[in-house]
């Protein structure tokens, strides 16, 4: 009944660009679409979630005479699926909402507005899907989709690049998770979830598909080196769809590593846990470090979500470990530490895309450059940006707090290991885990002081005034989210028990019977948090401070300049850039990382000529890996270039000796 | 009986560790002042300056927004939970389960957060400056705080600061490389997070050279009160942290008696007295460093954390 359910709500926004296409009326199009998506989206978000929590062990399934004539398409709602389509639903319901306001100021809403609900049901259909051939056709639908609207506003040069390079590396990711099922559905075609399932893999191919998983799965959800569309593609889009991008598409990437590693792949092999963590440590350091150096608010935000999937993958990564040597204790809790994160960085990541949007709307402006001052014009957007901000961040009592919080416990458990390879990585993932979250939070300092703090660098800053109650509402329903689950996470983990369950072999303890919902994770000795209790003594030691001041002490309070250094009126342009502010940042850590070089060009004393500062940034990723095989390419082509315009007796005669060494090796072969 | 007990203990940490904060910013003025043969202010003097501070009306820069307003309140709050939460004179902290050492150190993370935007918040360049190097030093140090937590809670196998300081009292620790290791760590991260010589200078005013000072530069009267206090108790805060990990010894344990307590209470004090006698022993034997240096000053406590970690794993 459920899935039923769940796949109408899928069949209802697969319809729905017929009706986009049918509604001539701009006006009425935008409001019964996203109406419409959302609609289906908290039915398929209500079902989720009560197969979630009433935890009955049963698994609906359902196969539809649709696909492959002597396959079908299977689909199947286990706890895994319900826990991903409920992140999937959150997102396409907030984005629908939110698409009710900001979708109206879209200049050509008919290269959107079909592509959205599409998108959406596309992401559903991924996490339902039960065998190979519906998984696949899923994500390409879903890829494509996407590439739809990353290039619907294709009048900018940038965009129709951010669409080449996204189409390049999504069917290359595809192309990587094809070969996975080819070789985990083996030589009979099994291609039945269950079929895979039940077959026993041989170590070397079950090796093979799980670096096939990492590439193929991997660049959709940004692992370094295989990010580098993301940050083109994800800002391109408009920025209810670049919420989607980076809050739930990257997360059904999780779910397709999730589900064939953990899942179709059965026992996993003691050395796997090590290129996980590592490439999860080094994603997670050099997306902040990206974001650190972007002045692009949008795409600072799509590079920081290369960021926390290298968190997310930390976390798969330790459970990884701790399954392989029979700990599912605490690979319990490094799984719910990853499944948190994901939830998380969904509702964060969706909130500052919206904020982003909403400036974008408001102001016409991207560039934090050009921004400042924007908390005294919006401040209910400025409001909600700060509140996903700091729980980007991870500081409590938010929420992204919780899941770092979790995975830092999972760390502390590492000395349990008995295998030195996966023991030695866990300490030096923790440093990087550590490291990523404190740069963060400069990351999210700079993004938030200079875009809505300081004084307005442009005249669109300053005369711009906060956007439609949709946007708003969304933004502030988001915010409330991320309160909620960092107050209250012990109901929150209890929820993915089940998911848990199923695939490390045992569950996180039970937290909402903890006293005063604290979470435990271990034991009650070891490290237990509150996030209620934190909110709470906060909220009163600061009313209280305040109160106590205004009390007994003065309230008196005189609006004045602010200190000038006797050079009065200086423009906005002394105030400290988005680049300036990242500068010792860049000092640090980009000499190495980006071989960042700085000249300053200063005119001799007496000169007023403007002196000059050049920054020299290189995206060493590009540079190692794409370049070569773009040049390659180029080589190559060039070579068969000679091959072009031949006489028919010379293309006869490679016809003939092609045809002969095939024999040939067929000969040898068998 | 116990429990109330345990929560008179509470009660007493909160408002101890709020009433001796200035008190310990005093001491080290003054001993720091005597080290250079001056007079200097009577160790009640910060009492005196945030009474005035309070009582004086606020000038707001035209463009501070309400941000700037709420933010030395947020910060104040933010530190004294976390404050109240590391045990000082007895281990046996009631509330010690609502945040372990992690999220003390996130809370000051938190405080740290605000109190950046805070200086972002009116657009001069001196804030930015102060925010932008509060950032730089924060991505080194952070990560270094937390390789120091992580070294503690492996030896101590728990991260929680009272089960850490009854296990670090007991005979069962020994003498340990990453202790000492995690020690030294967690020193120049101290110096670094309350913006003491060599990394920033308390008592500047010269604006090329502060970080703290700097991003507060905007505040006055109650609000400039609050963040002194917040300050205040970060010092104490670490200064406890020190001696609660590194020094347990005469805290009481829960359900001692009086006498304990006292003992307690009188241990505490000195430890508090020697480690403020040695900051500015230390502050006034060394030089300011130059911006770009300081990552390298607490790049190393990270290395040192790492490696007190990753012997554990040995």
């Amino acid at each position: 009944m459920t899935i039923l359910v769940v796949l109408s709500c899928v069949g209802l926004l697969l319809a729905l660009p017929v009706a986009a296409i049918g509604i001539g009326a701009r006006f009425t199009a935008n409001s019964v679409i996203y109406g419409l998506a959302m609609v289906a989206c908290l039915a398929s978000l209500a079902a989720a979630l009560g197969h979630l929590l009433a935890d009955t062990g049963l698994v609906p399934a359902v196969t539809l005479p649709l696909g492959l004539p002597w396959l079908g398409a299977h689909f199947r709602l286990d706890a895994l699926s319900a826990f991903f389509l409920a992140v999937v639903d959150l997102g396409g319901a907030a984005a629908s909402l939110y698409g009710l306001g900001y979708g109206r100021h879209e200049t050509a809403p008919r290269r959107v507005l079909p592509f959205f609900p599409v998108f959406v049901a596309g992401m559903q259909l991924v996490v339902l899907a039960d065998d190979a051939f519906t998984f696949l056709f899923s994500w390409e639908f879903m890829s494509l989709a996407s590439w739809a609207l990353v290039i619907a506003d294709h009048h900018e040069r940038d965009n129709v690049r951010a669409g080449y390079v996204y189409l390049v590396m999504a069917s290359f990711g595809t192309a990587a998770l094809l070969l996975a099922f080819g070789l985990l559905a083996g030589p009979d075609g099994g291609y039945g979830f269950a079929a895979i399932r039940a077959a026993s893999h041989s170590p070397a191919s079950a090796s093979l598909v799980l670096a096939l998983l990492l590439l193929g799965a991997g660049s959709k959800a940004g692992l370094v080196p295989l990010h580098v569309w993301l940050p083109l593609a994800h800002p391109a889009a408009p920025s209810h769809v670049s919420a989607l991008m980076s809050g739930v598409m990257t997360k059904v990437a999780i779910y397709a590593f999730v589900r064939v590693v953990f899942d179709l792949l059965g026992e996993p092999q003691w050395w796997w846990s090590m290129p996980v963590l590592a490439l999860g440590g080094i994603t997670a350091v050099l997306g902040v470090l990206y974001a650190l150096m972007q002045h692009d608010l949008k795409r600072l935000l799509a590079y920081h979500t290369v960021e926390n999937i290298g968190i997310i993958y930390i976390g798969l990564g330790l459970a990884l470990a701790f399954r392989a040597e029979g700990l599912p204790a605490v690979a319990a809790l490094a799984l719910t530490a990853a499944l948190f994160h994901v939830l998380n960085h969904m509702t964060f990541k969706s909130l500052l895309f919206f904020g982003a949007g909403a400036v974008l709307t408001v102001t016409g402006e991207r560039d934090m450059e050009h921004l400042g001052g924007l908390i005294h014009r919006m401040p209910a957007t400025a409001f909600a940006f700060l509140i996903g901000c700091a729980a980007i961040s991870a500081l409590p009592p938010f929420n992204g707090f919780v899941s770092e919080w979790l995975t830092f416990q999972a760390v502390l458990q590492g000395p349990k290991l008995a295998l030195w390879g996966p023991k030695l990585l866990v300490p030096s993932v923790g440093a990087l885990l550590a490291l990523s979250a404190a740069l963060a939070a400069g990351c999210f300092v700079k993004a938030f002081g200079v875009t809505f703090l300081s004084r307005p660098r442009s005249t669109a800053a300053a005369t711009a005034c906060d956007v439609d109650r949709f946007s708003l509402a969304t933004m502030l329903l988001l915010a409330l989210l991320c309160l909620l689950a960092g107050i209250l996470p012990g109901l929150v983990i209890d929820t993915w028990g089940p998911v848990v369950g199923n695939l490390v072999g045992q569950r996180m303890p039970v937290q909402s019977v903890e006293p005063w919902l604290t979470i435990i994770p271990v034991a009650a000795g070891r490290s237990s948090y509150n996030g209620l209790l934190v909110f709470l003594f906060i909220a009163w030691a600061a009313l209280t401070a305040a109160q106590v001041i205004h009390r007994w002490a003065s309230h008196a309070m005189r609006r004045g300049p602010a200190w000038d250094c006797g050079y009065p009126d200086a423009s906005p342009l002394t105030q400290y850039s988005a680049s300036g502010f990242a500068q010792p940042i860049r000092r640090v850590f980009g000499s190495v990382v980006f071989r960042a070089t700085e000249e300053v060009d200063m005119p001799p004393p007496g000169d007023t000529g403007p002196a000059r500062l050049t920054v020299m940034v290189h995206d060493l990723v590009w540079a190692t890996f794409y370049e070569p095989v773009a040049r390659a390419i180029g080589i190559l082509a060039d070579r068969l270039n000679a091959f072009q315009y031949l006489t028919i007796r010379k293309y006869l005669s490679f016809v003939f000796v092609a045809l002969v060494v095939l024999l040939l090796a067929l000969e040898l072969w068998l | 009986m116990a429990l109330v007990v345990d929560l008179l203990t509470q009660g007493l940490q909160l408002i101890l560790v709020l009433a001796l904060a200035p008190l310990l910013t005093g001491f080290v003025r003054k001993v720091k002042a005597r080290l250079l043969r001056r007079q200097g202010p009577s160790v009640w003097q910060p009492y005196r300056d945030l009474l005035r501070l309070a009582r004086k009306e606020v000038v707001l820069a035209e463009n501070a927004s309400w941000l700037f307003r709420t933010a030395p309140y947020l910060i104040f709050a933010a530190t004294w939970a976390a404050a109240a939460l590391v045990p000082t004179f007895a281990s046996g902290l009631i509330f010690s389960w609502t945040a372990d050492l992690i999220a003390i150190i996130a809370l000051l993370g938190s405080a740290r957060f605000f109190l950046a935007l805070a200086g972002m918040d009116v657009g001069t360049a001196f804030g930015g400056i102060g925010s932008s190097r509060e950032a730089m030093i924060a991505s080194v140090a952070e990560p270094a705080i937390l390789m120091m937590v992580f070294t503690v809670a492996l030896v101590a196998g728990s991260s929680q600061l009272s089960t850490v300081a009854r296990f670090m009292g007991s005979p069962e620790v020994g003498l340990r490389v990453s202790i000492g290791l995690a020690l030294f760590a967690l020193f120049i991260v101290a110096l670094a997070e309350n913006a003491r010589i060599p990394v920033d200078n308390p008592a500047t005013h010269l604006e090329l050279t502060m970080v703290h000072e700097a991003m507060v530069l905007e505040y006055s009267g109650r609000h400039l009160a609050v963040i002194e206090v917040a300050s205040s108790l970060k010092l104490l805060l670490y200064v406890s942290l020190i001696g609660c990990i590194f020094v347990p010894w005469g805290m009481a344990a829960s359900g001692a008696g009086i006498a304990d307590y006292a003992l307690g209470l009188a241990l505490y004090l000195a430890k508090i007295v020697v480690l403020a006698l040695g900051l500015a022993l230390f502050e006034s034997a060394i030089a300011k460093m130059r911006v770009f240096r300081v990552p390298q000053f607490v790049g190393a406590a990270l290395m040192l954390g790492l490696l007190g970690t990753l012997l554990l794993f040995f």
